[in-house]
């Protein structure tokens, strides 16, 4: 009797499906077991089962993920019997499992980097079965359970980066929140849902933790259960081959006669599974020892505002992609970016579970991989740069000039305008001599592409640029006695070669004359500012100070 | 295995009859521990956060034409909620009795808005959305005003009157 599905049974040769004779007490032990487990008719069959002679080592991704799972719920476990799940002393706690547990430190840096390996590892083995097409028959139901399997350890992630309960913690929940918010209709059930209440508190971070720690590991177990069971039953899909067309009604028949010359799963293919999987815990730990766990930042406090919240690694990509699109399409494609992607691919092993296998044969396939994999390097390399963020230094205060720029400046004018360049705000969004923010254009060599007027009319009424790059209208912030202290600085900083990639200057379109509404501008100082503008010229300065004193 | 008779004069299987038994009482059983367990799981809908007023401070200590973070205690708070039972507001000054207060919560996605007394602008530190001093969009991407908390002065204090996160309340 065996498990095994009927045309396997053949392949597993003579010598391998026999009985295991070992001699002396061992074999009397063995013997023992084997009558009540049943080890020789259902055990050491599924581990000698055949499989094709053709897997090789792109097929370690899948149990390499198992690995790190295991990894997880392990560390995870002894994680948990000292975490706190409470808002008033989940940080504290661990703070102390850190700092004074012993090897809590290592503790946490395995399940922290583990989750990472883990979530790089899933990227990759689903990469691998859409590459060679091993989602096609008979494997489509093993892709959904997959894709159930991805979708659970982003949600792990996501989960477990909140249960640190740090700022972080704190404002992902509302940046989540807000984003289920937008769902039609039931958002903001779903977004009370969510968080447990109309305010992240008391009750949210048992929620989290409930999800992290049971539900979704509990599903998980499941779905691998499943996984495994069909990967037995429905055999490894073996390496694709250009020629071979996957057509329902032979290829059962075909892939059985490959078993015939196949290789036992255990030991000759698992061999590469489980050193792939040794390498891959190893520069886990050495990561983990190194680094230790997520870092603790500040405390979850929601009265405190110098923060600057970032998400988990994995998810930088995407809080990029929120900084960079349009508003116009914002609602569509934070509900229906992650919809899309979740009914494509419950939907593809039922409209593409037939013909080639091959990636050679398959180039959208690999182009659309490609892409995505492209898109999601460059979203990461914006998301830590955050071009659109106004820059601070480390305590939230606004950056200053660098002083070899101020020392070299003459007249008391323009010392006022740096130090106003400062004050005002305008480094956290410009660069001089490589010092601020890239949000906007660097302005060392501003005079070399504004005329005065233009500049004033760009201080005073700001401008839209491309998507974010926008500039606020600073009409009624800086009145004209200041703007000309800015003019006089900017004229004598000294033009550099750019370090940093930043925005080209004539980027950022003039206002088109009048200035936004909804500015502190009253409307008739509006008017008056939209009249000097258009009037512009020499004048500018002057009109602008009778539109401030006049309004 | 001989036929029996049903309800209604039909004679259906043994088998059958069984498998309707199973599947009917499992039905019931899911039904009955089911319903109070969604029941459960949705009490945050029906338990709106209590809308109270909160004192902030005396009149006297906000200075006219400046804006200043104030704290208070988030009235749904449950026990164990640490320092996340905090809540806080800007709170502009107008004029002799006029004062604004606007949540912290940027129009955007969330973020905690800050102001920066020095260039008159509240900024949000994860996608840079800028409002002027009275809550209007100074820079995307965020497209709406911050939203105002309503306030009132009682007996020399500035009372602020606190609100869910305002998408999701």
């Amino acid at each position: 009797m065996s498990v095994i599905s009927d045309f396997e049974q053949p392949n597993v040769t003579q010598s391998e499906s026999r009985p295991l004779e070992l001699p002396g007490p061992v074999g009397a032990v063995y013997n023992w077991l084997d009558d009540r487990l049943g080890i020789d008719a259902v055990i050491r069959p599924i581990l000698v089962h055949p499989v094709p002679r053709s897997t090789n080592w792109f097929n370690v991704l899948g149990s390499a993920t198992l690995t790190a799972f295991i990894f997880q719920v392990v560390t995870g476990v002894f994680l948990a019997l000292v975490y706190v799940p409470a808002p008033n002393a989940a940080y504290q706690s661990l703070q102390w499992i850190t700092d004074k547990s012993l090897f809590g430190h290592l503790i946490r840096g395995i399940h922290y980097w583990g989750a990472s390996a883990m979530l790089l590892l899933i990227f990759a083995h689903t990469a691998r079965v859409f590459l060679t097409g091993s989602y096609k028959y008979p494997r489509e139901l093993n892709w959904l359970l997959g894709v159930g399997l991805l979708f659970s350890t982003i949600l792990m992630g996501f989960t477990g980066q909140l249960l640190v309960w740090n700022q972080d913690s704190y404002w992902a929940i509302v940046v989540g929140a807000e984003q289920a918010a937008r769902t039609p209709v039931i958002g903001p059930w779903l977004a009370q849902l969510l968080v447990a209440g109309q305010v992240v508190g008391g009750a949210t971070l048992t929620h989290f933790f409930a999800i992290h720690v049971f539900i979704v590991p509990g599903l998980m177990f499941a779905l691998i259960g499943g996984h495994l069971y069909l990967v037995i039953y429905q055999g490894i899909s073996e390496w694709p081959e250009p020629s071979n067309i996957v057509d329902p009604k032979t290829y059962k028949q075909r892939y059985h006669e490959l078993l015939e010359d196949g290789i036992p799963f255990f030991p000759d293919a698992m061999a590469k599974d489980a050193l792939f999987a040794l390498f891959a815990g190893v520069v886990v730990i050495l990561l983990a020892v190194f680094f230790g766990g997520a870092p603790l930042g500040h405390k979850a406090d929601p009265a405190n505002y110098v923060t600057n919240p970032r998400p988990f690694w994995f998810l930088i990509w995407y809080f990029a992609l929120l900084a960079e699109i349009p508003a116009s399409v914002e609602n569509i494609v934070i509900i229906g970016f992650p919809a899309v992607i979740m009914l494509w691919m419950l939907a593809l092993p039922f409209y593409a579970n037939k013909g080639e296998r091959a990636p050679s044969k398959r180039p959208w396939a690999v182009g659309s991989v490609l892409i995505a994999a492209l898109m999601t390097a460059v979203l990461c390399y914006e998301g830590y740069q955050s071009p659109w963020a106004p820059r601070f230094d480390a305590n939230g205060n606004l950056l200053s000039v660098p002083t070899a720029v101020v020392s070299r400046l003459k007249g008391s004018q323009a010392k006022a305008g740096a130090q106003l360049f400062h004050s005002a705000g305008c480094i956290a969004c410009h660069m001089v001599d490589n010092v601020g923010g890239i949000r906007g254009p660097a302005l060392d060599d501003v005079f070399q592409q504004y005329s005065l007027p233009r500049f004033y009319q760009q201080v005073a009424a700001g401008g839209k640029g491309a998507s974010y790059q926008y500039m606020p209208a600073f009409g009624t912030i800086l009145d004209a006695t200041k703007m000309a202290e800015l003019a006089a600085f900017l004229k004598q900083v000294p033009r550099v070669e750019r370090t940093v990639h930043n925005n080209a200057l004539h980027a950022a379109k003039p206002a088109r004359g009048p200035v936004a509404a909804g500015s502190t501008l009253t409307p008739l100082q509006r008017r008056v500012l939209n009249r000097c503008i258009a009037e512009g010229g020499a004048h500018l300065a002057t009109c602008l100070i009778a539109g401030n004193r006049h309004p | 295995m001989p036929p029996i008779k049903g309800l209604f004069g039909d004679r259906i299987s043994r088998e059958l009859f069984l498998t309707g038994i199973i599947v009917g009482y499992g039905g019931i059983a899911g039904v009955v521990v089911g319903v109070p367990l969604v029941a459960y799981l949705l009490t945050p809908l029906f338990k709106p956060s209590p809308r109270l007023w909160r004192d902030v401070g005396a009149v006297s200590q906000f200075k006219i034409g400046t804006t200043t973070e104030v704290r208070y205690s988030d009235p749904s708070a449950l026990r164990w909620a640490g320092t996340t039972s905090r809540a806080g507001a800007w709170l502009r000054r107008d004029s002799q009795s006029g004062f604004t207060a606007y949540s912290i919560y940027c129009t955007h996605l969330g973020c905690p808005v800050h102001w920066i007394q020095s260039t008159g602008l509240f900024l949000c530190p994860c996608h840079g959305s800028a409002f002027y001093s009275t809550g209007a969009v100074a820079a995307g991407p965020a497209e709406l005003p911050l939203v105002k908390l309503p306030v009132r002065v009682r007996g020399g204090r500035v009372q602020i009157q606190t609100k869910p996160i305002p998408v999701i309340g």
